[in-house]
């Protein structure tokens, strides 16, 4: 079967405002970038293009309308996916997979510093029936953190120390929007906000554009020095309904990592994978995520937090790039971020960041509340 | 080509109606549930999901995939959505066929649902903010001006008149009477257009395709599974989809070059070189009557401002030599967006099987293509089916 | 398939059903705001609206004018080479008389919605209404002139120019 690779990645940003540029300049930036990488131009090498991005979270009816000029797409294939960034990878790798195309461009970002009603964004993303209730939707966060603290008994001073470790982490990325020295004292003391989530589990949102390019095995040895390869992928989606859901174990993340580790062919993820940029748009989510995609055992991630296991010089580093709550959170290009930091660390080009020796990788995404669906996706360097 | 072929096995729809008692979850339910009973499979022989759907401010519902993913039966499968605007429909089709063809899985569900009805006080509102907010939406940009500047160009390049493009919302109207799920389908006549009410000349209110909600659904299966389902599958030949600029002042709009792109890709897949006549039956997007004609070109059906020739000499009537819009289209049927695009293809598939009932077009057609369009006029997705 | 299947499934509604509550429905107003970036294109070009001035870009490259300017060419997939002026008259690619709004309600007056070919710039056209002229007159091919509004006025914006009117050349 023909392998696929990242041969390009460019990005602009992340930070929390970006009024220089409209969002077709951020693209284009961050496309530039990509394509120089890869050595490609898009009018000639690109067979397709894939966009991730939601309308509601740019403001319009018809996002796609706007998605070719920016790119390097006019006249060419391009469909949008709302989804998040990495449903876009993995769209690419399908593609590639089929033999209709050997190059795809993959492309999201956030402007989120555009969208002035961000509770109602996200309020309108509820079911109908549920709306009259009026409740503020990060309740949901709320009861699912409640939930998995209960269930698994994980706490909340563990759940602090991912905020800590996820902000310092940011300190050596310099496209960290909110990288801080805290304390986990600091995280408790913050304002409550959806008891249990106080303000600083919460990763704030931040602006940018990433853009990868993919390609097949033949045009990746040629094209690039180091590809990195695509070794599997998953995605998978639980039932979106309030009443229906498991509230304490991220099910879709087990289902989606449990595709993604049989493509790979990975029997022992913890022993096979090197490192993880999992979700962590809240604190807990980062705990959670990692039971779910079995990198330790249930109820464990507390403790594997606590001991130090997921420090950037620890067993087992998980959010190197400081993960939403160092970098910002940035809509749908968030798991394209994590990607962003797989990619560069399996190169060996995270600067100050760098992990020695890694070899494979893994990226998940959550489509943020109220979703119950999200993507994994595991690279390699050979 | 050495790609692994895909078909499409089972197919079904709801009704297209102005406005449904079903919510979005319930009409996509009601089209998977029949697309599986239609080739004898549950929701555990199906390995993946794929939706299609339109701008979710119909419903105001802010990713509106996940709320629809319980009705399309995406419940803990993987589940992804494409949004390409008017042209979904049928990229949701291609969308199933690379699902496939990758080789990850061997059935996937494709579904496109649409319920337009919810948006107060009309559908066509949810559209304003389609446009570019700095440079045309302060102008109350509305719909029909792109409909009306590209009829009046097409029509004024190739010297046609108003009457002769009635007669597309007359054929497919009538067409429609055979089709169990239409909701405008009657029997007009060419004064009855021209006599409409002017809504944006020179678009009058039967030149346009109603707003509608419904839902469509097909099963698509690899080669192998396919052949153990059903003895008359139906081969997935050729996909294409293009997108041009939004610059609406860069290009002419007399022509839609990205549907020819999208076309070609798709023939090229196909082996298909000479599509007028290789191609048996055609459903191109029909939601304004001068939409076939213009459509069609692009789908190099026949040469640039000739459509309306074929139309004339009744070439593309159901009994003619390559019938278009067999279904009654949306003109006929009804337009819910994308669950149309995807009932343009669900009707090529009941015409190659010889299952389409009284629509059934004579002789034995063998090979069709559908095609969806939309965005800001920009969008062409093609998909070519055949047995 | 399609003949054996005999209930197509779907309960359609009437207005009536809601008049008279037969069902049940429930009522949303959506509350989105943004305020998005011009950033360094659009910025330009509605400076220069402001000014009473039509700016749009040049590729050299593939030698278009691009307008409403934008810092990158589409199609060379480059950076642009130079702002240029344009002239404020031009000429009407295509046109409709819309008797309908964006919400789809009737209006007395008629819109004049058009896509005019700015002069100087080989025919690249904007999106803008045409004024001051019976409907009946305005042709595929007919010259017109912008009307701004007054210095005082202006913001910045499309607005800025309040329609186009038939130009009289001598």
């Amino acid at each position: 079967m023909r392998r696929v690779a990242i041969i390009g990645v460019g990005y602009v940003g992340f930070r929390s405002i970006s009024p220089d540029l409209s969002f077709k300049e951020l693209m284009f930036e961050a496309a530039v970038r990509a394509y120089e990488d890869a050595g490609v131009c898009p009018r000639r090498d690109i067979d397709a293009f894939v966009t991730c991005e939601e309308d509601f979270a740019e403001g319009r009816s018809i996002y796609n309308i706007h998605t070719p000029d920016n790119l390097g797409a006019v006249l060419k294939p391009i469909h949008t996916l709302p989804a998040e960034g990495i449903y876009g990878i993995i769209d690419a790798y399908m593609l590639i997979r089929t033999g209709l195309m050997d190059t795809v461009a993959v492309e999201s970002h956030s402007k989120a510093s555009n969208m002035l009603t961000p509770n109602y964004l996200i309020a309108h993303a509820m079911d109908p029936i549920n709306r009259p209730l009026r409740f503020n939707p990060y309740f949901i966060a709320g009861m699912e953190m409640n939930r998995y603290l209960s269930e698994s008994g994980t706490t909340k001073e563990q759940c602090a120390l991912v905020t800590v470790k996820n902000k310092a982490n940011a300190l050596l990325n310099s496209s960290a929007a909110y990288a801080d020295r805290i304390s986990i004292e600091d995280v408790l003391n913050s304002e409550m906000m959806f008891y249990p989530l106080s303000r600083l589990d919460i990763s704030p949102p931040a602006d940018g554009g990433i853009v990868f390019v993919v390609a097949c095995e033949e045009k990746a040895k040629v094209l690039s020095k180091k590809p990195i390869w695509i070794r599997g992928v998953g995605w998978c989606s639980d039932t979106p309904n309030l009443e229906t859901r498991e509230w304490g174990e991220a099910i879709y993340a087990r289902l989606a990592g449990e595709m993604a580790y049989r493509i790979a062919g990975i029997k022992d993820p913890r022993k096979e994978i090197d490192f993880a940029e999992v979700d962590d748009t809240f604190s807990y989510k980062e705990l959670q995520h990692l039971e779910a995609l079995k990198l330790c055992r249930r109820g464990e991630a507390g403790f594997m937090v606590e001991s130090g296991a997921t420090q950037r010089d620890g067993e087992f580093p998980v959010n190197v790039s400081g993960g939403s709550l160092g970098v910002g959170r940035l809509e749908e290009a968030t798991g394209l971020q994590k990607v962003l930091e797989v990619v560069l660390q399996l190169r060996g080009e995270a600067g100050k960041r760098q992990l020695p020796n890694v070899k494979v990788g893994l990226a998940q995404s959550w489509r943020g509340l109220p979703a119950n669906s999200g993507a994994v996706v595991i690279l390699s360097n050979e | 080509m050495g790609m692994r072929r895909v078909a499409i096995v089972g197919a079904g729809m709801t009704k297209f109606m102005r406005r449904a008692q079903e919510t979005g979850k319930e009409l996509a339910w009601e089209a998977a549930k029949m697309a599986l009973d239609s080739c004898g499979l549950t929701l555990k022989d199906v390995d993946c999901v794929v939706m299609g759907t339109a701008p979710d401010a119909f419903d105001m519902i802010h990713m509106k995939a996940e709320y629809l993913s319980d009705g399309a039966g995406a419940w803990r499968k993987p589940y992804v959505r494409g949004f390409l605007g008017g042209g979904t429909g049928v990229f949701t089709a291609c969308h199933a066929w690379y699902h496939i063809a990758s080789g990850l899985f061997d059935v996937c569900l494709a579904v496109a649902e649409e319920k337009m009805s919810s948006c107060m006080p009309h559908p066509q509102g949810a559209f304003f903010t389609c446009w570019d907010q700095f440079t045309e939406s302060p102008l109350g940009t509305s719909l029909l001006w792109f409909f009306a500047w590209e009829m009046n160009r097409y029509m004024t390049i190739h010297g046609i008149s108003e009457r002769d493009i009635a007669l597309v919302s007359v054929k497919n109207k009538k067409n429609a009477l055979d089709h169990p799920c239409a909701q405008v389908a009657a029997d007009i006549t060419v004064d009855d257009v021209m006599n409409s009410e002017v809504m944006a000349w020179p678009v009058k209110r039967l030149d346009v395709s109603p707003t509608s909600d419904g839902a469509v659904a097909l099963v698509y299966a690899a080669e192998e599974v396919a052949k153990r389902i059903t003895d008359k599958p139906v081969w997935v030949e050729g996909v294409g989809w293009c997108l041009d600029t939004m610059y609406i002042g860069q290009r002419d709009l007399y022509y839609p070059k990205y549907v020819e792109y999208a076309a070609r890709m798709a023939y090229r897949m196909a082996g298909i070189k000479e599509p007028d006549k290789e191609i048996d039956i055609a459903e191109p997007y029909d939601p304004f009557d001068y939409k076939e004609l213009h459509n069609a070109e692009g789908l190099l059906l026949c040469g640039k401002g000739e459509a309306i020739k074929l139309l004339l000499d009744g070439v593309t009537q159901r009994t003619g030599r390559q019938p278009w819009c067999p279904s009654g289209g949306a003109l006929g049927v009804g337009n819910a967006i994308a669950a149309t695009g995807l009932m343009k293809v669900a009707e090529i598939f009941w015409q190659l099987r010889g299952e389409a009932g009284k629509r059934q077009v004579p002789g034995k057609p063998r090979r069709g293509v559908a095609q969806a369009w939309g965005d800001e006029m920009q969008v062409g997705t093609v998909i070519v089916l055949g047995t | 398939m399609s003949e054996k299947i005999k209930v197509w499934p779907g309960t359609p509604l009437t207005d009536e059903d809601f008049a008279e509550k037969r069902i049940l429905y429930t009522v949303w107003e959506p509350n989105l705001k943004y305020a998005w970036d011009t950033g360094i294109g659009y910025g330009r070009y509605f400076a220069e609206l402001k000014k009473g001035k039509i700016i749009g870009t040049r590729c050299n490259k593939c030698r278009r004018v691009l307008l409403p300017a934008r810092v990158f060419c589409e199609w060379c997939f480059r950076t642009v080479d130079e702002w240029v002026y344009l002239k404020d008259t031009g000429t009407v690619n295509t046109f409709s008389i819309a008797y309908t709004d964006w919400k789809a309600d009737r209006i007395k007056e008629p819109q004049i919605p058009a896509l005019i070919e700015i002069d100087g710039s080989d025919g690249v056209a904007i999106m803008h209404l045409i004024g001051e002229v019976d409907p009946q007159k305005v042709k595929i091919g007919m010259r017109v002139k912008a009307v701004w509004k007054p210095e005082e006025e202006r913001e910045g914006a499309i607005t800025d120019i309040k329609y186009w009117k038939p130009l009289e050349e001598e």
